[in-house]
């Protein structure tokens, strides 16, 4: 089998590069190694309106389970700040769902899928990648193409078969819990509401995303640091357990896990030569969020369509397909670095900060810090010494 | 020595793989593979497991 290009790994990034890939005329074929696309999620399925738009996707009503319209923000003690604007809107997604409609739209632009399919090494072309060996149902095959894209997720091996370095390190790596619930009560459903507090979730949050008819995902991320002593499970378990006005009625109907690269991106390469990596895989997650698809959807289509540039012009070294990590680095990619900055200093804060911050921040502050504005914080700090200190560190950093 | 995974704990998400600097960890689609002769019992599988999954064991 031949193909101008193989993307491995049919999630969000993998669907989304393989239909721009196939809607500029290359031939692609997606590997995804599961029975099923969309399953098992490691996702809460929160994404914004504007990353939502972003990607060119359209209102459906199958896959869009809670139009959003704000986050509500809880200190330790309980104490809680509305966002509430036009950037805050989004949808909590069935990806189960999603992701099937994102590898359809690969397959009407003419990609080919092929399910239980992993690729276990790589093929070589003169000196670039040109292609890899597929396993698929008990039996291996070679499959040729002018460029392999790896969007195989945060344990990505095409990464680390081409020499990409996609080890996580555990202070940039969350290690994440959540249970699907039914019966959860007493909070507005139409936003997603996050806690912070150091014995609620050190140095992470805890969340509680809506999907509608009572039933919303309900999850917690901490640094692997953080998590040898107590499992994100436990701490999840026992704030359910001390929040009966919320859970009391709630029972789980799923249960996921799973690792969040929270560095920002690869910081060396993430192309080489015949060899792109994109989503996950490269890290490409919002430092302070954890989510992953807006910006995966985005690099996705980069990706492809440089790839496609790429074959176009019959040049497939890692100096031409660079321009897609130029293009990423320029945009989301700068968006990251001062994310991740704001997360160290986040990291930092103690339960008595979280009450400061709560009494004193509106919900559009906390917006403008998002959007990494944060000349405003240095006058609200001047009161508080200690944060102070913290918040020069950050903005010189 | 080498770590070994729980099958009764572990809901196979695969953030262990991220994590092993040996590359010793394989996610198949409902289970954990771990390679002993890869694996150098540096535990950071262990420590990252959300599920408490992960540990090294002796003699395996």
């Amino acid at each position: 089998m031949e193909y101008d290009v193989v993307v491995v790994g049919a999630g969000p990034a993998g669907c989304m590069t393989a239909k721009t890939c196939a809607e500029r005329g290359l031939s692609v074929l997606l590997l995804e190694k599961d029975a099923e696309i969309g399953a098992p999620k490691r996702c809460a399925e929160g994404i914004s309106m504007r990353g939502f738009e972003r990607a060119g996707l359209e209102y459906n009503r199958r896959y869009i389970a809670q139009e959003i319209d704000g986050a509500v923000l809880w200190s330790p003690s309980g104490k809680s700040v509305v966002m509430q604007s036009e950037e805050s809107r989004g949808y909590v997604l069935e990806r189960k769902v999603f992701e099937k409609y994102l590898a359809r739209d690969a397959i009407m632009a003419g990609a080919k899928v092929m399910m239980k399919a992993s690729a276990v090494g790589l093929l070589k072309r003169d000196g670039e990648v040109g292609g890899v060996v597929v396993e698929s149902m008990g039996e291996q095959e070679e499959v040729k193409a002018k460029i392999v894209i790896g969007a195989d997720g945060v344990e990505s091996k095409i990464g680390r078969m081409a020499g990409i370095k996609t080890l996580n390190v555990l202070k940039d790596y969350i290690s994440g819990f959540q249970y699907e619930m039914a019966g959860v009560s007493n909070l507005d459903m139409r936003k997603i509401h996050l806690w912070f507090g150091n014995n609620i979730a050190p140095k992470g949050y805890l969340w509680v995303f809506p999907k509608g008819d009572e039933i919303s995902n309900v999850g917690i991320g901490i640094p692997g640091t953080e998590n040898e002593k107590k499992r994100a499970r436990e701490y999840l378990d026992e704030f359910i357990s001390e929040h009966p006005e919320f859970f009391a009625n709630a029972s789980p109907i799923e249960v996921n896990s799973g690792g969040v690269p929270v560095s920002g991106y690869i910081k060396e390469s993430f192309v080489s030569d015949g060899l792109m990596l994109v989503g996950d895989a490269a890290q490409m997650v919002n430092p302070i969020h954890g989510g992953g698809m807006s910006t995966n959807l985005y690099a996705a289509q980069i990706c492809g369509r440089v790839a496609a540039e790429a074959i176009g012009e019959g040049d497939t070294s890692k100096e031409r397909l660079m321009q897609y990590e130029r293009e990423w680095r320029e945009t989301d990619g700068k968006r990251m670095e001062k994310l991740l900055k704001l997360r160290y200093f986040l990291e930092n804060l103690s339960d008595e900060d979280f009450e400061y911050f709560a009494d004193v921040l509106s919900g559009e502050d906390i917006n403008n810090m998002q959007k990494g504005k944060t000349k405003f914080l240095l006058k609200m700090l001047v009161k508080k010494p200690k944060l102070l200190l913290y918040a020069k560190r950050f903005l010189s950093g | 020595m080498a770590a070994v995974c729980d099958r009764e704990r572990c809901i196979h998400c695969g953030g262990c793989v991220g994590v092993c600097p040996k590359d010793a960890i394989t996610l198949r689609e409902t289970r954990i593979e771990v390679d002993s002769k890869r694996c150098i019992n540096c535990g950071l599988c262990a420590k990252f497991c959300p599920v408490g999954a992960m540990r090294i064991e002796d003699g395996v």
